[in-house]
């Protein structure tokens, strides 16, 4: 990638891009940053807030001629995912771009800007009962570009899929000022290259998100979910394993672990209140001999809750086969013990885990990100930082990337040949 | 094609792997769709991926053009070869490597058909689920190229949905391992580009796929209708029900004769024929199933069944996935268009594709995707009546205009290929297409594989993007930019 000389370094070098900023979108769209806009440690000069995708697209256009280092923003619930940025000039928030553009209802689609929170969308959306199926973590800040671009997905991935599985279509700017959009409106395409799969999970190291057209489904009728207690990780996982391998159809499945917390497996059933009670019985007897105990309001959030107080914390996503999800949890509690590090997942039934790590020791932290990722990455699997401590030594956010990363470079280059988009923050440092 | 390089190739790939006979390189000269026919160089039949390897790499030193074919069974002429090319064949790499049941996985090479994964895992209650018409003969390798869907993937996906990771062969010989048995691997989702690109971006030597779980209880119901508007409402009913089917297919009069004519379905004989099928738990499917009889009958379906056992939903669906075949009971030439509308447009387009079809004295037999707005008209006519072809043609091209119009797409699952490549201008804006070619040139920058398909014109990669500026061959006349 080229480097272009950061614009940052001479602030009478910088008037020109501003002053260019301001006549795109309006001088009261540019503004200094500040303390909040802290990205992962750095802090950038300035803040846009355009309000069209033709100004996003014009304003990227005119940040990468003058060399300037963009780092998209939604909510900004999770910038810090990813590693820092090499350089960093201007935020670029699609804050404004908050529109559900159309709900096509008999369609079972929706179209709608990048910057509009995953909360408000789905209010919009339960007016004609229903809703994207995903539920990541703080909807009501999260935005549909933030979510797209960490490819954040909860429990209902296991029954409806990930984001990739349910966006149909998107828009992009790229760093030449190009607004490109692929796919369409209707859930069966298959002109064109994929690229809204492409942009799912890119980290906006690509082209900035300005909008989606996403699949939807129905609002479930009636919810019921359970939660076992298991003896130890295996029995979890056996029924993890087993209600996967039954006829039934969870839509939640996930496993809740952690240092002096007995294994907790939480399932959810959607559907009529006939086929629901049908479920409950099956369930039962393939759970047991777990025993089931109260549910509550809060499982199905027990993601965020690994982000609470995260001063002496990491926070990591791991990626295991289901089959594995024991295994590789035993493994953890063992390092854990051996470091002094007090631990805790939530892992779903794809086999998909978050673990939040916490000790006085950061380096202790460290060391055994180090290893779990080598063992992971050993048996095909990966680890992403997702949060670390501040005092905690530097860590790669991603892990390797394999035989597949010249690719990955060469796809970077034909899209942002200049490095413009979230330098280095990326895989590989892309 | 030098003698020379002929030579390396066989050294490569073994006498029996290297084609060069004119009378047996006809058979590679089109797939599925016939009307295009290029006879190639030579035809490669590697047996590993360290021949699929090997064979890039003379291609790419010398400069030779590529088509990757699986069974050859593609609508779009996505594996029609190119002129002064090769063709590679992935017939003979037709091992099934992995079954993990414990984690739903099975690791495929790219000649295994379709229905023999199925076939594989259906003892332990498992099945693969993208199944295309043709899902009998029809490779993996195919599928990954077109993304294949299927009259299930309503419910369950595509075959984007269904493959996690790939092994694949670069154009320029090197080898990637894109995605894996895990999810989410670290960086960019490169099989959700690689899987649809039809051919475009290299080579698939090994696939990893995720398979399904039987569901418990699978009901078909076939409903009659007056005709294909009533048919269309009863889907909105369903669908605005909240109910998601497994599959929702339809078809109209013409294509009902011609799949009784051939295959004896039994179906009754109406103006719109609707299968709806629902899978799941028993309880759920039985419940759901009453509902979905009730919006039938208001919306005035006459006759209905519903089929139950295996062998009942197997003659219900024995019509519907002959259909195409059974076309050629009733008109000596048709072609098969795959666009797509939002559902609701059902009934405007169709009331269009039958005026359009009068106003040009032309059949059209109409079988629908109805749950996902796919449509199959079957576009009908007689190549020894002087002009029927051309306007048949023209018909069927306009019908895909009415789709674009309608805010859906040229294709929903034959792919864009070789037959509506020029379509792609008019679906597409140019920034579009040239952010899709930023794709090709990440992964093919020399342009060898599959050169001519997708794109209304190859870019060249050295080319900067950004505002168009005339090619001098355009200029001066020679070339047309579509």
């Amino acid at each position: 990638m080229a480097a272009p000389t950061s614009a940052s370094k001479a602030g009478t070098e910088i008037s020109g891009p501003w002053d260019d900023l301001k006549a795109i979108a309006g001088a009261e769209r540019l503004r200094a940053s500040g303390v909040g806009d802290c990205i992962a440690g750095v802090q950038p000069q300035m803040v846009l807030e355009p309000s069209s995708e033709a100004e996003v697209a014009a304003a990227l256009r005119c940040a990468n001629a003058h060399g300037l280092a963009v780092l998209p923003r939604g909510g900004g619930t999770k910038t810090g995912w990813g590693n820092p940025p090499m350089r960093a000039d201007l935020i670029l928030s699609t804050a404004r771009l908050n529109r559900v553009i159309e709900h096509a209802w008999a369609d079972l689609t929706v179209s709608v800007e990048a910057g509009c929170t995953i909360q408000n969308l789905q209010n919009a959306l339960a007016q004609q009962g229903q809703r994207i199926a995903v539920d990541p973590l703080w909807p009501e800040r999260a935005t549909v570009g933030g979510i797209l671009s960490t490819n954040d997905s909860g429990s209902l991935r296991i029954r409806y899929g990930a984001l990739r599985d349910l966006i149909i279509g998107v828009t992009i700017a790229l760093p030449d000022g190009a607004l490109a959009s692929s796919g369409g409106k209707v859930v069966k395409n298959v002109a064109g290259y994929d690229l809204p799969k492409l942009a799912t999970g890119a980290l906006g190291t690509l082209g900035v998100i300005t909008r989606a057209n996403f699949r939807l489904h129905p609002l479930p009728r009636n919810i019921h979910s359970f939660t076992f207690t298991t003896r130890d990780l295996a029995d979890a996982n056996r029924v993890m394993l087993s209600v996967q391998d039954s006829g039934l159809t969870p839509t939640g499945l996930q496993a809740r672990f952690g240092a002096g917390t007995v294994p907790a497996v939480d399932v959810r059933f959607e559907g009529t209140d006939v086929g629901l009670s049908v479920q409950a019985v099956a369930l039962r007897k393939l759970a047991a001999p777990a025993i089931e105990t109260a549910t509550s309001d809060s499982m199905w959030q027990a993601r965020e809750e690994l982000w609470s107080s995260t001063e002496l914390a990491a926070i990591v996503k791991f990626s295991v086969l289901p089959a594995s999800i024991a295994e590789t949890c035993g493994r953890i509690c063992l390092l854990a013990n051996s470091l002094d590090v007090r631990w805790h997942a939530v892992v779903q039934g794809t086999g998909l885990g978050w673990l939040r790590l916490e000790a006085s020791s950061a380096s202790a932290i460290h060391q055994m990100l180090h290893t779990l990722r080598r063992e992971l990455e050993q048996v095909g699997g990966s680890l992403a930082v997702l949060h670390r401590p501040p005092a905690m030594p530097t860590i790669d956010a991603w892990g390797s990337a394999g035989d597949a990363f010249p690719l990955m470079l060469s796809v970077k280059q034909q899209f942002d040949p200049r490095g413009t988009l979230n330098p280095g923050r990326f895989v590989g440092g892309i | 094609m030098h003698a020379r390089i002929l030579q390396e190739f066989r050294t490569i790939s073994g006498d029996r792997g290297l084609i060069t006979s004119q009378e047996e390189l006809k058979t590679y000269e089109c797939d599925g769709l016939t009307n295009f026919r290029v006879v190639p160089q030579a035809v490669l039949l590697p047996r590993s991926t360290e021949e699929v390897q090997a064979i890039l790499r003379v291609c790419h030193r010398e400069r030779i053009p590529f088509v990757a074919r699986g069974s050859g069974t593609g609508l779009s002429g996505g594996a029609l070869p190119v002129k002064d090319g090769v063709v590679i064949s992935l017939a003979r790499m037709n091992r099934i490597l992995e079954v993990d049941l414990p984690n739903a996985r099975v690791v495929v090479e790219p000649g295994v058909i379709n229905l023999e994964v199925t076939g594989r895992v259906a003892s332990h209650g498992f099945f693969y689920a993208p199944d295309p018409s043709s899902q009998s003969i029809c490779s993996i390798g195919g599928n990954v190229a077109e993304n294949s869907g299927g009259a299930h993937c309503l419910k369950y996906g595509f075959t984007t949905t269904h493959v996690l990771g790939l092994e694949v062969v670069l154009p320029d010989g090197s080898l990637a391992h894109l995605g894996g048995k895990t999810l989410d691997t670290p960086g960019y989702d490169l099989p959700g580009v690689f899987v649809g690109s039809e051919g475009t971006l290299g080579i698939a030597t090994k696939v990893t796929l995720r398979i399904v779980k039987r569901p418990e209880c699978i009901q078909t119901l076939l409903a009659a209708f007056g005709s294909t508007s009533d048919a269309g409402a009863a889907v909105s009913g369903i669908i605005a029900a909240g109910i998601l089917p497994a599959a929702i297919e339809m078809m109209d009069n013409l294509a009902i004769q011609a799949a009784e004519a051939a295959v004896h379905a039994n179906y009754p004989d109406c103006g719109g024929l609707l299968l709806v099928e629902l899978d799941g738990p028993t309880a759920e499917v039985e419940a759901l199933m009453l509902q979905v009889d009730e919006i039938c009958r208001e919306c005035g379906a006459g006759e209905i069944r519903v089929a139950q056992t295996e062998a009942e939903r197997a003659v219900v669906w024995k019509g519907r996935k002959a259909a195409f075949a059974a076309v050629g009971r009733i008109s000596p030439n048709y072609i098969v268009q795959d666009g797509v509308i939002p559902r609701t447009a059902l009934p405007r387009i169709m009331s269009e594709i039958e005026r359009l079809g009068a106003e040009a004295g032309i059949r059209v037999a109409n079988v629908f995707h109805a749950g996902d707005g796919n449509l199959h008209p079957l576009v009908l006519y007689d190549r020894r009546i002087e002009g029927q072809e051309h306007a048949a043609e023209i018909l069927a091209n306009r019908i895909l205009e009415l789709c674009i119009e309608a805010g859906g797409s040229i294709t929903g699952e034959h792919g864009v290929g070789e037959e509506k490549k020029m379509m792609m201008s008019k679906m597409y804006a140019e920034p579009d297409l040239e952010t899709m070619q930023r794709v090709r040139c990440a992964f093919d920058p020399e342009n060898l594989s599959n050169p001519t398909k997708v794109f209304p014109r190859p870019r060249l990669c050295g080319e900067t993007p950004g505002e168009y500026r005339p090619h001098p061959l355009e200029v001066a006349g020679i070339a047309e930019r579509f």
